[in-house]
């Protein structure tokens, strides 16, 4: 995984609440069974008119916020469905960050995994960098991960953390500064988990009592 | 689990017992490693899973804990032809290539064990009181209903698991909604959970595990109780958890994967001890009076948008905050409803009974009652889907199949069908649906498609007569 020190990059508002994983990437684009090409169908009913053109009304295509690099949205952003897709699709289309007052746990953890970082920020600091970004398409912000910052040039500086619980924000922001992913630590847990599958009764193991 | 004679024991609360018991390593500024006693694998979000294992040369780690089916991609009309989409039949292929290169039991279209994964895992007697659930879906939290810590998981999630049998999680905070007193006739557990999201919210129980207690939750069936823990995710909480007693033991017992004799009554034993012990504390604790809540109806693009079938839609004016007016208004819109427009006055183009939340053998017992010797409205498409196909053959058995196609419903081979849009079974846009499904989010069952959230009662009630109606006014 790319570790994640600082991005500094434009701001696209997306001044919704409750944003489900459905609207993110619809369903019938789940049969695909490649990690990539997410990018181009992130938010695709609501990015593309029913002919394929782009849907002028939609933040995405409005000029100014071509090469968004931070998502900021309402609270409870990625609620619904846990496809991982939904991340995989932001981070594809140049999402490196997402700006809101709360996330969905299952695409939070999904967040983490890939990359991306949950900035949390208050629902006030969020709705001031919404409106900032409505009034000044292409503004810019910096996200620094190191000093566990958010500031743009215009003076708007607020800390951030990546999680609620302090011990999961230090634990995961480590992993993301690192790029480090779960599976390889892990492994590294082998003897205990062969001790553990060692005291576990036998009957745990399902068996088809009628084969 | 036994208590130590003169040692003071702090009270733990079921998924307090459940986590200690579970813990592989726990470090101090790191999340748990936990063991997972059963990973439950479908088409849509492991072949990327499967794909990482093999780059990096990974095996499975415990392929005799690991279950697979196919549901949300598989077409519900006849299971002897192709299917006919190419991207469709590559995912369903990679399936079957990824259960033979690693080993595997997938339970397949062909299969008469194959279901929504949610439905199967307990029906075969997989899922055990007491243990650690996994699956890459979110609806994982049915399997709560047995007193389970059933965890939905991301696709990375789910390659972790795969390899270590183990899953990375931080303690959750925890949350009891406890249902006092009786629930009226007519109201029924999917009514329940309707009433608790809108009053908690769909981010309400976000961090939490919720244990729903109280004597309403008691009563409840094991169907019921699954339908309560499935739309836990609607309220914003990953997990959601019944205690079990005697109705837990008494569906489990007998069923295929259970264990059995000696090992069986080993397992009550271990079973009866995990309820939550007097005094131990939760994080919060919410209290509903079952005799307030009423047959209810979502009006909105999520699940909390309900009211009771009595009610009205809503005005946005009467919301608090500029943000929910918003959404309300634009909710409106995308539903094409008029503020103040009695429920009972809307009429759906389609009726769908089926999905993990409400698509057991007790929810279609239910739904022929309502229809039986009736006529779906001329102007409704009706389908029933069963959750496994062995819901379907246990409902062609007692003849309920043709109950339903005698008043006119569509009678379907086991999968999501249209609740999620997916698959062929799709709402053309504009078309409202009574769904006794569990999301209504924009363009969910069909992009431009319109969702009531319903009992399957209820929706089988739509279906008969073209506008939602009050099920307590319903003469059998």
């Amino acid at each position: 995984m790319e570790p994640f020190k600082k991005v500094t990059g434009v701001v696209v508002p997306l001044d919704r609440v409750n944003v489900d994983t459905d609207s993110i990437v619809p369903a019938r684009f789940l049969k695909r069974i490649e990690r990539d090409g997410w990018g181009e169908l992130l938010f695709f009913d609501w990015r593309f008119l029913p002919d394929g053109s782009p849907n002028p009304d939609f933040v995405l295509n409005a000029p100014g916020y071509e090469d968004a690099k931070i998502l900021v949205a309402g609270r409870n952003f990625g609620s619904g469905s846990s496809r991982e897709h939904a991340v995989w699709a932001l981070r594809q289309y140049g999402i490196r960050a997402i700006i809101a007052p709360s996330l969905a746990d299952i695409f939070h953890k999904n967040c983490f995994e890939n990359g991306v970082v949950p900035v949390f920020l208050p629902e006030e600091r969020v709705r001031e960098l919404i409106r900032k970004a409505k009034e000044g398409p292409g503004c810019e912000l910096t996200v620094d991960l190191e000093r566990c910052e958010v500031w743009d040039e215009e003076g708007f500086r607020s800390p951030f953390v990546v999680h609620d619980d302090p011990e999961t924000h230090e634990f995961r922001r480590h992993c993301l500064l690192n790029g480090l992913d779960d599976i390889a630590m892990t492994l590294e847990a082998e003897e205990e988990i062969s001790a553990f599958e060692e005291r576990r009764p036998a009957w745990l193991t399902p068996v088809d009592g009628e084969a | 689990m036994r208590l130590v004679e003169g040692a003071t024991v702090k009270p733990k609360t079921l998924f307090e017992k459940i986590w200690d018991a579970h813990v592989v390593r726990e470090e101090e500024g790191k999340p748990a490693l936990l063991y997972v006693d059963l990973h439950l694998v479908h088409e849509v979000t492991s072949a990327q899973a499967f794909e990482g294992l093999r780059l990096i040369g990974r095996g499975v780690r415990r392929p005799d804990l690991t279950i697979a089916t196919m549901d949300h991609n598989v077409p519900t009309t006849d299971r002897g032809l192709p299917i006919r989409d190419e991207i469709s039949r590559k995912q369903i292929e990679a399936l079957r290539a990824n259960a033979e290169e690693f080993g595997i039991r997938l339970y397949g279209m062909e299969s008469n064990r194959q279901g929504i994964v949610h439905v199967i895992g307990p029906e075969l007697g997989y899922t055990r009181p007491g243990t650690v659930i996994v699956c890459g879906d979110s609806h994982t939290s049915t399997q709560g209903a047995f007193g389970v810590f059933a965890m939905p998981i991301g696709t990375t999630q789910v390659e972790h698991v795969l390899a270590s049998q183990c899953l990375v999680q931080a303690r959750l905070k925890t949350m009891e909604i406890r249902v006092d007193g009786q629930l009226s006739p007519g109201v029924t557990a999917k009514d329940m959970i309707l009433g608790i999201i809108g009053r908690i919210g769909v981010d309400g129980a976000v961090g939490h595990v919720i244990e729903y207690t109280g004597e309403a939750i008691r009563a409840l069936s094991m169907e019921g109780r699954m339908t309560v823990c499935n739309m836990s995710i609607e309220a914003g909480a990953r997990v959601g958890m019944i205690a079990p007693d005697d109705t837990t033991f008494e569906y489990l017992r007998c069923r295929p994967f259970a264990p059995k004799d000696a090992d069986w009554d080993a397992a009550v034993e271990v079973w009866r001890a995990l309820p939550t012990d007097p005094g131990a504390a939760f994080d919060r604790t919410v209290v509903f009076d079952a005799a307030e809540l009423e047959p209810y109806v979502t009006w909105g693009t999520n699940p909390g948008m309900v009211v009771p079938v009595t009610g009205s839609v809503p005005d946005p004016a009467s919301f608090p905050s500029t943000a929910e007016r918003a959404a309300v208004e634009r909710a409106l819109e995308y539903m094409a409803l008029e503020p103040g427009t009695p429920i009972q006055e809307i009429r759906p183009d389609r009726v769908f009974i089926g999905s993990c939340t409400n698509a057991r053998i007790e929810d279609l017992r239910s739904a022929a009652e309502i229809v039986r010797g009736r006529k779906v409205n001329e102007n409704v498409r009706a389908m029933v889907v069963p959750g496994s196909t062995q819901v379907k053959l246990q409902a062609e058995q007692e003849g309920l199949d043709k109950t339903f196609v005698e008043a006119g419903f569509e009678w379907r081979e086991a999968g999501c069908s249209m609740c999620l849009g997916m698959n062929p079974d799709i709402l053309q846009p504009g078309e409202r649906c009574a769904s006794s499904s569990n999301r209504n989010f924009e363009g969910r069952q069909g992009k431009g498609g319109r969702t009531h959230l319903v009992s399957p009662q209820m929706a089988a009630a739509a279906a008969i007569a073209g506008h939602f109606v009050d099920i307590r006014d319903w003469q059998v």
